[in-house]
């Protein structure tokens, strides 16, 4: 088989996945296209060792491997996720902006500021231009 | 390496059947990946997920890891969407479209994935252009596979175990912590 194949299959999947991580909103479908990513790796894991003849089996082990941290990654990361649902009532990762360096999200500590937030990401023109440095909010 | 010595007496127009099986199934894996990331429907991604992650098992069944394929069905297939699936019910995810599931940058996020895609597609075909896998059925067998792990990877297969288990526990941890704060 050529090795072209599986090797543009596994570029293609990967920016798929990439499309998937940038553009999605909801932080589960985020982790969904964070697995699309890992298994164009895995895929391009195979097809290399058994291009390679490796006596150790470095790419399956590998592969093997990449599955197990896969699994542990999903297992966290959900995880998370539902703890932050808990938190803040959303899991849209557009709207967690509590680390941002703006003053709407920095005392928006408590779930009824979801407001705000939403304001804040709705204009961040106008919020820059209240009561904050300009620059720190748009950078946000 | 091996690839480059046998390339003599391939070639692009006189396709095998494992490689007009590979493409197929490849199309169906981009359909069902592109549908993951596109769809509006968030249960439905899940499941697009599937068919994404099954097609790529064939494909390592084709390219003769067996046992990795079987891995991939347990593992992915078994736990990982059931886990998504978990995730999407417990975050109170929408059953029917939901407009909003793609953010605002998604032109920049289809912009950088295309160029990215481009990017990759030339070096990767023009890197290995030439190459050619010589499929020998055996490579990836369960007692090749069992072999291997256990002769020469046993320590990071035997550290990944505990990984494993630190992170289940971890995410009990985090679970259950903030019940108790409520």
């Amino acid at each position: 088989m050529h090795l072209v194949y599986p090797a543009v299959l596994a570029v293609l999947l990967f920016c798929v996945g990439l499309y998937g991580v940038l553009a999605r909103r909801n932080a589960v479908l985020v982790l969904m296209s964070v697995e699309l990513m890992l298994n164009a790796v895995n895929l391009n894991l195979v097809a290399f060792d058994v291009w390679l003849r490796d006596t150790l089996h470095a790419g399956q082990a590998l592969t093997l491997f990449t599955i197990t941290i896969a699994a542990a990654e999903i297992g966290l990361g959900l995880a998370i996720v539902l703890m932050v649902f808990r938190t803040h009532g959303t899991a849209d990762v557009d709207r967690l902006r509590m680390l941002s360096d703006s003053a709407e999200a920095a005392e928006g500590d408590d779930p009824d500021s979801d407001h705000s937030m939403a304001s804040a990401t709705d204009n961040p023109a106008k919020t820059a231009s209240a009561d904050v440095p300009q620059g720190k909010a748009t950078v946000g | 390496m091996t690839g480059t010595l046998s390339s003599q007496g391939h070639s692009f127009l006189t396709p095998g059947g494992v490689e007009i099986v590979f493409v197929l199934v490849g199309l169906a894996v981009l359909g069902a990946a592109l549908l993951t990331v596109t769809t509006r429907q968030l249960v439905h991604a899940a499941l697009w997920l599937v068919v994404a992650l099954g097609g790529l098992a064939i494909e390592y069944l084709l390219l003769t890891a067996e046992f990795i394929a079987w891995v991939q069905v347990l593992i992915y297939l078994g736990s990982v969407v059931v886990l998504v699936l978990f995730g999407l019910m417990l975050t109170k995810a929408p059953i029917g479209a939901s407009p909003d599931a793609d953010s605002g940058n998604r032109w920049v996020a289809l912009g950088v994935a295309v160029v990215a895609a481009a990017t990759l597609v030339t070096l990767v075909v023009d890197a290995f252009r030439c190459t050619w896998i010589d499929l020998t059925a055996g490579g990836g067998s369960t007692r090749a596979d069992g072999t291997m792990l256990f002769r020469y990877w046993v320590l990071p297969f035997e550290a990944l175990s505990v990984l494993l288990l630190a992170a289940l526990v971890g995410a009990v941890v985090i679970s259950r912590r903030h019940r108790e704060e409520r």
